[in-house]
Parts: structure tokens; C-alpha cells; sequence
């Protein structure tokens, strides 16, 4: 449990704003000591990554190939990398990259296929039909295929590459989402939202997506990393990041490929990914359990 | 169900499965088979159609020509020829072919098999890519560009069944190392038509079961993909000289995945070595590295239209800036050689008299010479490579040093590979300096130099210079090695004035090989001669 | 309940249609073909190879011939590969995917939905915490990661496998077990999200009021709802482990069709890249349609709509 001094600044806050969907929420949040930790965590790591040119212990294309790679050492903390580049830059500039793809990826992911979904589960008859099937349609395209004819006709554009990866991810949240919609559909108190005639933008918005919002929380933390990861892929197609400049995704690549010889380079890459994960799984499970408005009675 | 919680009991039963699965994995004992990885899934087996190295490989196990090649110096040795004699201008040779010489299936190999295969590969209807080695042979490229519709006026003529006359064009010294390239092995016209026409490309003739050859070996499995599997042809002229049961071709993309079955004993030979892997052998198992020299160089393009590179000065600058030697000592790390000209050295006897030279300074005053003191003025320009990490790894390398000693920004990009032939062909000519390398097919400085006169098809600088096609064309007519190798090094001294590449690296080929392994000789050119090797298992016994 | 799987069945047509057309085109339009390599092809000889592999004619006839060949079930040579036909390849790597997929989606399975249910059961708790550490550790370590580490560990230091291959049992556990895990990793996150939503649902509070065992209430009550999200999440995952996965197939030298389906489009190879397009759509086509019909009969509520 927190502590009580933070929980009576939490409560004040409630308070004030009344006892709100969200302000509940929140209040909710901040019990959950893990769900801090990984609110905590996330912030800092963001927060590393905003001043990281400030910070930063050396450039991240500063090279000395008489040094080499080297084990972290009291100049190098996290070592270096063949080139003799410092990787603890590396992986901070990295950062910025990998968390910007990663958050920006997973919003439009989470914006297209969460509406997306939703109305197509809500609707459902010839609708859903339609829209199901485009997203089929999209499943099959091969990706490698899109990903190269977007660079040729858009040039390397961070923003297509959030729109590269967006497009692919928001497949399978719109799917989840459309099985949740559709179910949450036959309960009652959507029938009876329908029956005091509420608009459906209303009943979508209001009603079934924050009940579905359980798997759509757990599902968008889980894109996070695999986005993070995809833009290995993509930079590998030329159209993510340039070298000299690196990506965790990048990094754990390339740490992977000499991870006998030099393990450092994938050991603190992978690390800098999974507390990220770690922090988002802890921050999501606590937002769901926040936000579930059947928990309120507990 | 009723204990969810037994997880942790699962996952030992699991691990216990496992561990009994393993014990049975141990192949078993199958006779000496040296097993070899190489590298992608062939194209094909077809000699007339595939293009590349690991088409090579299998081909030398399963066809060969007329003459072979000593495994050390490459010198020619009798392949299905016995004997042979060149007339005093060097324009015609006449072949003895042994008697004894039979296909994989009994059939007896005569000469006028060399005529139908020729035939064959240069039938433009074929769109042979290889074609074009057989053009030393009088009218060859005529009949392959359609001009000639007779075969009978191609320079090749049966005798009679053992006596195969050839009669060139020019004089070619490289003649006879030709034969060694499989583009000129004979192939089996009754499988070829048994299963389609002679111009089909696409045939089932090359399948396990229906291919005929003439090598050391018979093509016994096929499975696309996973393995390509040989066993000794009894029908070879010297099949006492075959000293394994068979050579296993292993289609490996990964390099690390093929040091992994190597480490576990699952390979003999490797087909490369992962470039961080390098030092890592030569601390510790050095008797199991092995770098051959390749005939090969590395090189930058430049686009020579587009301003500041049409300049030759910045040319030379950036080529002058670039640190060879550390850059194939501490970055590269598999004894690739500097490559200060782009003809690798010895071939044929020729070593460019023209160098690059590494001088920051000199590099510094042309480039102040051309306009851009300090780096001042000089636009941003660009490294363009195919994605691969040895091209990631240069360029990044590069990119610094110039920055340092030049104080110019490069920016780098990189492509998929048919992207990127794509941005660097002549017709797009997208980019600034693009990241290259050529291969030799023929051991014969021509092959490199070639490569840019005005206007080739694999030029892509856009560079074009008179005196240099003149030269190289002047060099056709040359018999006498030493009089073309000084022709030779005059257009190379241009090439390397005007510098629309910069010489970076000559290729090498590093692999991993079981110090049981014995004959396996190294050459230029990866010519093996798989029926020589054995496993010697007295010797270290284990890896 | 049949009328709707002909529906759905007959919806496969068009929509495959589309898909062919689709790709039919874009893959024209990336750069490069399938004739550009390192070495330039001298033009004639590029003129004949067009002509050989139907390319000199426009492009709606190339695109009209390709329906017909389609129609015929014939999907055409390969551009790569002179000895064997888009069919045949398809043939011949498809059952190797499909075994190894199936293998995986056992393991992602019973590891992932007994690791998500025992959470969900016990949440917050060391029950909870160590499975879904693991499972987070499976997302965070990818397949290119593992697949790796798991060689050294278990055939080059422990010597129990081997490194690579695809023709003995003990050659498939490592590729299965490395396919498997960042499924059963998603799979057990799921699961004990829809899990801990569907137990604290009002019905399950009176099931267990009324004294139902803990196990009945989990098994006749709770499950169906809780892994909706799962199954919604295996109708495109299965399609995409059963048509192979192009990392683990390197990785392990598996023959499979995950590594045609990537370096297809690689080497612009059209009609390979259009063989396994076409197949992999069928593939998700029918596994959505399970995945509805799965749906459906986990939630009786969703048969009168």
C-alpha cells in the first residue's frame, strides 16, 4: 500500500474534482504501488530520453577504432561497441527514437483499430462483414512489399514510418476489439443505453469501449516492444533510422550478432526494452484495474 | 485442471521431454561425407542458367569440363580432355578427349556433347546470362545476339568423336581457365529433351533422379531449401581418385546459425564466417580459419554527374582521405587486403603500377584546389549501400574519417538490394557514392577493367573516358601477356587518375574448415576439387 | 449456422480477388525486378528473359494471363528458381510450416493459457507475478534473441540438440519451442486480462456464492468469457505460425514457407511472392472465420445476431 501521506494528497485531489470516472480512476491508480512503479519508471526513462543531448557522455557516431570494443569499464560505463562507440550514448539517443516509434505506432494503432473495431463489432451485420474483410485484406498484403513501395514514393519520413507500422498493428486490436464490442453488445445495459435511445457514437464511446478497455490496455502495452522491435526491421528496409544513429531495436540486433564476443551490446539494449515493457505491463494492469467500473464496489 | 498450479511441475516434465528427444539426435554413422555449407538455396542446377557462387560449388561437383584447374595455381590440368594444343597465334586449340570419358548414366561423352551444349547456351532464345563468357569463340556472339542463324559458323567443331577443335576470335589467353567456369561444361541432350525443349529454362532435367552429369559426383537428393545431397559417379573417368562417399551441399543464409552446426560438428566446411567471429578463431582455434584470397574488390561509386563529384580533384581527395589499412584491420578483421587500385594483384602476372595513396594532407589541398577550403562549401553529400552490416559497418567507418581529415558531412543511406541496383543503374543514377564490388569471373584483369568503359552496363558512375576504351579495346588483339599487361596498367593508371571509384578492399573468403578435413586446397577463384578431400579421423579427433 | 459458413465461404472470392489484384500490382511497382543483379544482364539477352517469363506483353495482358493461369490452379514458374514451380515449392515447404507451427501453437497454448488462467486466479500474488514476468521476458527476448541463445545453451554447451535441421524429433523442439514462446507470451497476457475481467463479472460472484468449487466456477463459468481476447488474437496468429515464421525458419534451417514468403519479395520473384500471398490469405480467411465461429460458441448470446 503507498504510503499515507501520498494517498491523503491523491484523496484531496478526488475530492476536489468529485468523484468523476477518472478522478476515481486515479485515485484508484495510485494505491496500486506497482502500477506507480511503472508510472515512475516510464517517466524517468522519458525523461532521460527528452535531455538526452544535454546528458549524453559522449556523441553517439563518436568512434576510436583503436579502441575497439570494450567490456563496461569507468570511462564506459556500458562498454563500446566496435567501433569503439560509447553505448550507453548509443542506447540514449536510441531511446529517443525507439519510444517515440514505440508510443507514436501504438497511439495510431490504438486510434484506428479501436474505433475501427468497435464500430464494426457494434454495427455488425453487413458492416462488420465489409470491414473485416479489409482488415483480411490488409493482413495479407505482404509487408516487406508496402513498406519498400512507401519509401520509394514518400522518401524516409519518420512520420511514414509511424504510419508503416500503425497500418500493420492495428490489425489485430481491431479484431480483439470487434470480439469484445460484439459481445458487450448483448448485455443489458447496452441494451438498455439503446433503449432510452442514446446515439451509437454515445453507446460506443461511452459504454463499450471502457468495458472492452481491459484487452485493449493489455494489447497495446504488448505492441509497444513489438514496435520498438519492428522498426529493426524497417530500418533494415532503409526506411527507419539512418546509421549512424541507432534504435534499441538496432541495438539488440546488432548486440545479437556478436553476443558471444561481446555481450554487453545485447545484454543492456534488451535490459533498457524490457523495463520499458515491465513498466508498461505494471502502469496497464493498474490503469485496467483503475478504470473497470465493477471494481469501484470492491 | 483441478491444480492450476502445477505449472512449475509441467515445465520440468517438458524439460524432461525434451532431454529424452536429444539423446536420439546424434546422426549416425554414414561413411565419409563431407558436408558443406553453401550458403543461399541454388537457383538452379542448370549450368546454362544460374549465375552464382553456390551454383558454382555444386556445379563443380557434378559436371566438368574440359580442362580442369590445379587446385593451387590454377594451372590447367586434363579434365575431359587428355590432351591439347594451341596453334602458334593462339586462335585455335585443338582437344583430345578421353576415351573412356561417360556420362553419369553409362552414355559415352564425345565431342560433339560440347557442340549441343554450346549450342545450347548461346541460343539466344535461352536469355543465357552467362552467354557471354563463350564469346572468345569466333561468331559465338554473333549467333547469341541473333545474327547468325547457323551454329555450323561458331568457332567449335567436332573431328570426330574425341577431337574437338575450337577457334577463337581473338587470341584469349584466359582460354583455358575458361574451361573451368561452368558455363562451359557440356550437359546431356537426351535428359535435356526428355524433359522439355533445349531453349527451356525451367525444367525438371536438373531434379535428383533425372540429372545427368559428368563430375565426380551424382546428384542424389534435392530437398530445396534444406540439403543437396552427391554421391560418387562410378561412371567418372576417375572414379578410383574419389576418396569420400559423398559431399553434402548445405543451403545456410545465416551466418551464425552455420558457425553454430559448425561448432557442433554438424559441417565440415563453412561457407563464411560472421565478421565478428574472426578474431575470436584466431585467438583460439586458428587451425580451423582459414582466409583464402578471393578475386574481388570493394569499392565506392561515384556519381560523377552530380556536382561536387563531377569533379575529379574531390574525387581524388575523398579517395586520398580514406584510411585503407585500419580500416581492414580494425574494422574488417578477416585479413582483407587494402586495395590501393582495383585489379586484385597477380592476376596473370599484372600489378597496377597506379596507387591511392593515404595523405590527409594531399587530401586537404585538393580539395582546397577545387573550391572548398576546410570542407567549407562542400554540400552534404551521401553514402548509399544494400543493407548488409559489413556495408554498414564501412560506411559508418568512413563517414568519420572524412569528417575528421575533411571536415565534410556524409550522410548515410541504405536499400534493400534490388532497391538499390535499382537507384545505382544507369538509367536512375539516384544517388551520390554508392557502396559496390565486383567479383571476377575470369582470371584476367579485362574482367575488372571493363567494367567501366563509357557506357557499361555495370559503369553506373556515369564516368566515360576515350583513351580508356581505346586501350581496353587495343588489349583484344594482344597474344602476349606481358605486352596487354602494360596496356592494361596504362587504362588502370587512368582509371585511377580520373577515379570515378574508390579502390577500397580486395575481397577475401574466410571460412571455417575441420583441421580433419585433408586435400582441401585454396585458390583465387574457389575452385574445388571436392573428390580429392577425406576425413582424416585419426587426426585431433574431436573438434 | 451453415448458411453462414457458405456465406462466409462465398465472401472468400472476391475478396481474394482483390487481394491477387492488389498485389499483382504493387509488387510491380517496387524498384528492382527480378532480373536486376549485380552484374548487369546485357539487354538482348534481358529482352529474351522477359519474353521467356511472359514480360514483353502490357501489363493488363501479363495481369489477365496470370488470372488465367490461377483459374487453372497454376501459379506459375518461379522467376528464382528454374526447377521447381510456385506450386511445387509451395508444396514442399507448406507441410514443414504447418508442422512446426503446429508444434509451437501447442507449446504457446498450454503454456500460455495455464500461466494467464493460474494468474488471473490469484492476481498479485507470486502466482501471479513470476508467470507474467516470464511471459514479459518472452515479448522483450524476439525469436531472433532466443532462437540463439537457446542453441548455445542446449546443443553447444549442454550438447542435446542439434543446431539446426529439420529431420529428426529432437532437430524440431528448439524451432517450436522458440516459435511457441512469444505466443504463449501474448497468449498468457491475454488470458489473465480477460480472465480478471470475466471473474469479476456479477455471475461469477453468484456462482461462487451459491458454493460452486473454484474449479467449476473457473471451468463452466469463466473461461468462455475470458479468453475471447485469446481467441480473437489466434485467428490471425495461427494463419501467421502455420505459414511459417521467416526468423525461426533461418534461425533453424527449417525448409519452410515463412522464409519463401520474405525472401520472395526480396528477390522480386512476382509469382512466388503471388503464390504465397494468395495462400496466406486463404489461410487468415479461413482461421477468421474459426476464430467467428469460435466466437459464437463461447458466447451463445452472439447467435441471434
Amino acid at each position: 500500500m503507498p504510503s499515507a501521506a501520498t494517498s491523503e494528497i491523491v484523496e484531496g485531489i478526488v475530492i476536489e474534482e468529485g468523484a468523476s470516472l477518472w478522478g476515481d480512476a486515479l485515485r484508484r491508480l495510485a494505491k496500486n504501488r506497482l502500477a506507480l512503479f511503472g508510472l515512475i519508471t516510464l517517466s524517468a526513462i522519458a525523461f532521460v530520453a527528452l535531455i538526452t543531448p544535454a546528458i549524453a557522455p559522449y556523441p553517439y557516431d563518436a568512434q576510436d577504432l583503436e579502441y575497439g570494443a570494450q567490456s563496461p569499464n569507468a570511462e564506459h560505463w556500458l562498454g563500446t561497441d566496435r567501433l569503439g562507440r560509447d553505448l550507453l550514448s548509443r542506447l540514449m539517443y536510441g531511446g529517443r527514437i525507439s519510444l517515440m516509434v514505440g508510443f507514436a505506432a501504438t497511439a495510431v494503432s490504438l486510434l484506428v483499430g479501436v474505433l475501427y473495431g468497435a464500430a464494426a463489432g457494434y454495427f455488425g451485420g453487413r458492416l462488420d462483414s465489409f470491414m473485416m474483410r479489409i482488415v483480411d485484406i490488409m493482413y495479407a498484403l505482404p509487408f516487406t512489399i508496402f513498406v519498400i513501395i512507401l519509401m520509394v514514393f514518400f522518401g524516409k519520413n519518420i512520420i511514414l514510418l509511424f504510419l508503416a507500422i500503425g497500418a500493420v498493428e492495428w490489425l489485430t486490436m481491431a479484431r480483439i476489439v470487434r470480439g469484445q464490442v460484439r459481445s458487450l453488445k448483448e448485455k443489458e445495459f447496452v441494451e438498455a443505453a439503446v433503449a432510452m435511445g442514446l446515439p451509437s457514437h454515445t453507446i460506443l464511446t461511452r459504454h463499450l469501449i471502457p468495458n472492452a478497455l481491459g484487452p485493449i490496455i493489455v494489447y497495446a502495452t504488448l505492441t509497444i516492444p513489438n514496435v520498438m522491435l519492428l522498426e529493426a526491421f524497417l530500418s533494415f528496409l532503409g526506411l527507419g533510422v539512418q546509421a549512424p544513429m541507432s534504435s534499441w531495436g538496432l541495438l539488440i540486433r546488432e548486440g545479437q550478432e556478436q553476443m558471444e564476443e561481446f555481450p554487453w551490446l545485447l545484454i543492456y539494449p534488451s535490459i533498457a526494452l524490457s523495463l520499458t515493457l515491465f513498466s508498461l505491463n505494471f502502469l496497464g494492469d493498474g490503469l485496467r484495474d483503475a478504470l473497470d467500473p465493477r471494481a469501484s464496489k470492491d | 485442471m483441478k491444480r492450476i498450479s502445477d505449472v512449475p511441475k509441467i515445465c520440468i516434465l517438458l524439460a524432461g521431454c525434451l532431454a529424452i528427444a536429444g539423446c536420439g539426435g546424434e546422426p549416425g554413422a554414414d561413411g565419409m561425407i563431407i558436408r558443406i555449407g553453401n550458403g543461399t538455396e541454388p537457383e538452379g542446377l542448370d549450368p546454362h542458367i544460374v549465375t552464382g557462387v553456390p551454383e558454382h560449388h555444386i556445379l563443380l561437383a557434378l559436371f566438368e569440363g574440359l580442362v580442369r584447374a590445379d587446385t593451387t595455381d590454377l594451372s590447367p590440368t586434363p579434365g575431359v580432355a587428355e590432351t591439347w594444343e594451341e596453334s602458334d597465334d593462339k586462335r585455335v586449340y585443338t582437344f583430345h578427349l578421353r576415351a573412356d570419358a561417360k556420362w553419369s548414366n553409362g552414355d559415352p561423352l564425345t565431342s560433339k556433347d560440347f557442340l549441343y551444349a554450346w549450342e545450347r547456351i548461346l541460343t539466344p532464345a535461352l536469355a543465357s546470362e552467362y552467354a557471354y563468357l563463350l564469346f572468345p569463340m569466333k561468331n559465338a556472339q554473333a549467333f547469341n545476339e541473333g545474327s547468325i542463324g547457323d551454329f555450323a559458323q561458331v568457332g567449335a567443331e567436332a573431328l570426330d568423336d574425341q577431337t574437338l577443335r575450337v577457334t577463337l576470335e581473338n587470341p584469349t589467353p584466359y582460354f583455358l581457365s575458361l574451361q573451368t567456369h561452368y558455363s562451359w561444361y557440356p550437359v546431356h541432350q537426351g535428359t535435356i529433351e526428355a524433359f522439355g525443349a533445349k531453349e527451356d529454362r525451367i525444367s525438371k532435367w536438373t531434379r535428383a533422379g533425372n540429372l545427368v552429369g559428368n563430375g565426380p559426383y551424382v546428384l542424389s537428393r534435392w530437398s530445396p531449401n534444406e540439403i543437396i545431397e552427391t554421391i560418387p559417379n562410378e561412371h567418372y573417368w576417375d572414379v578410383a581418385g574419389i576418396q569420400n562417399d559423398g559431399i553434402h551441399f548445405y543451403p545456410i543464409t545465416d551466418g551464425q546459425t552455420e558457425e553454430h552446426m559448425f561448432r557442433n560438428g554438424e559441417i565440415h566446411i563453412t561457407y563464411g564466417v560472421p565478421i565478428s567471429k574472426v578474431p575470436v578463431y584466431q585467438a583460439k582455434n586458428p587451425e580451423q580459419l582459414r582466409i583464402d584470397p578471393w578475386i574481388g574488390t570493394y569499392f565506392y561509386r561515384f556519381n560523377t554527374l552530380r556536382p561536387p563529384l563531377d569533379d575529379p580533384r574531390v574525387r581524388q581527395a575523398l579517395a586520398m582521405a580514406l584510411d585503407r589499412d585500419t580500416l581492414c584491420e580494425r574494422v574488417l578483421q578477416a585479413g582483407e587486403m587494402p586495395a590501393p587500385f582495383l585489379t586484385p594483384p597477380d592476376i596473370n602476372g599484372y600489378l597496377p603500377s597506379a596507387r591511392v595513396r593515404y595523405d590527409v594532407d594531399a587530401a586537404r589541398k585538393l580539395l582546397a584546389e577545387a573550391g572548398y577550403p576546410n570542407g567549407e562549401g562542400f554540400r552534404t553529400v551521401d553514402i548509399l549501400y544494400s543493407t548488409r552490416e559489413k556495408n554498414r559497418i564501412i560506411a559508418e567507418a568512413i563517414q568519420q574519417m572524412w569528417k575528421k581529415s575533411l571536415g565534410i558531412d556524409v550522410t548515410l543511406s541504405n536499400q534493400d538490394w534490388k532497391v538499390y541496383l535499382s537507384t545505382t543503374s544507369n538509367a536512375v543514377m539516384g544517388y551520390d557514392i554508392a557502396a559496390g564490388g565486383w567479383i571476377g569471373d575470369v582470371i584476367d584483369p579485362i574482367n575488372f577493367l571493363e567494367c567501366f568503359i563509357t557506357d557499361g552496363g555495370n559503369n553506373r558512375t556515369g564516368w566515360g573516358n576515350e583513351a580508356y576504351d581505346e586501350l581496353l579495346a587495343k588489349t583484344m588483339a594482344i597474344g602476349d601477356t606481358a605486352e596487354r599487361n602494360s596496356v592494361f596498367d596504362q587504362a588502370e593508371t587512368i582509371l585511377i587518375e580520373e577515379m570515378p571509384i574508390i579502390p577500397i578492399y580486395h575481397y577475401t573468403h574466410p571460412f571455417l574448415i575441420d583441421p580433419r578435413v585433408r586435400g582441401y586446397t585454396s585458390n583465387l577463384i574457389g575452385y574445388y576439387a571436392y573428390h580429392q578431400l577425406r576425413l582424416d579421423n585419426a587426426a585431433s579427433g574431436e573438434l | 449456422m451453415i448458411k453462414i459458413i457458405v456465406r462466409r465461404l462465398l465472401e472468400f472470392v472476391p475478396v481474394l480477388f482483390i487481394i491477387v489484384t492488389l498485389v499483382f500490382f504493387l509488387i510491380r511497382l517496387a524498384p528492382g525486378g527480378p532480373f536486376d543483379r549485380d552484374k548487369e544482364v546485357p539487354p538482348e539477352v534481358r529482352k529474351q528473359l522477359e519474353a521467356y517469363y511472359n514480360m514483353g506483353v502490357p501489363l493488363y495482358q501479363q495481369y489477365f494471363d496470370y488470372l488465367a493461369g490461377l483459374a487453372r490452379g497454376d501459379l506459375g514458374p518461379s522467376f528464382k528458381n528454374a526447377s521447381y514451380s510456385v506450386n511445387e515449392m509451395i508444396g514442399m515447404s507448406f507441410p514443414n510450416s504447418l508442422e512446426l507451427g503446429f508444434y509451437a501453437m501447442c507449446v504457446a497454448v498450454t503454456l500460455g493459457l495455464l500461466a494467464g488462467i493460474s494468474a488471473s486466479l490469484k492476481p498479485n500474488s507470486l502466482r501471479d507475478y513470476v508467470p507474467m514476468s516470464l511471459a514479459m521476458v518472452g515479448i522483450c527476448v524476439p525469436s531472433f534473441v532466443l532462437g540463439p541463445l537457446l542453441v548455445l545453451v542446449f546443443s553447444l554447451h549442454f550438447d542435446l540438440l542439434p543446431v539446426a535441421g529439420w529431420n529428426t524429433p529432437a532437430s524440431k523442439v528448439l524451432p517450436s519451442l522458440t516459435l511457441g514462446a512469444m505466443y504463449a507470451a501474448y497468449i498468457a497476457r491475454l488470458s489473465r486480462g480477460g480472465m480478471l475481467e470475466v471473474l469479476s463479472n456479477d455471475f461469477i460472484r453468484t456462482a461462487r456464492a451459491k458454493g460452486l468449487s473454484e474449479t467449476r466456477v473457473v471451468l463452466r463459468h469463466a473461461l468462455r468469457g475470458g479468453i475471447a481476447p485469446v481467441v480473437s488474437f489466434l485467428g490471425p496468429a495461427t494463419a501467421g505460425i502455420l505459414s511459417g515464421s521467416f526468423v525461426v525458419e533461418t534461425i533453424f534451417q527449417v525448409p519452410g514457407l515463412g522464409r519463401q514468403f520474405v525472401e520472395s519479395a526480396f528477390n522480386r520473384d512476382y509469382t512466388l511472392v503471388m503464390g504465397t500471398v494468395l495462400f496466406f490469405a486463404a489461410l487468415i480467411l479461413f482461421f477468421n472465420l474459426l476464430v467467428d465461429l469460435i466466437h459464437t460458441w463461447l458466447d451463445p448470446r452472439l447467435r441471434n445476431a
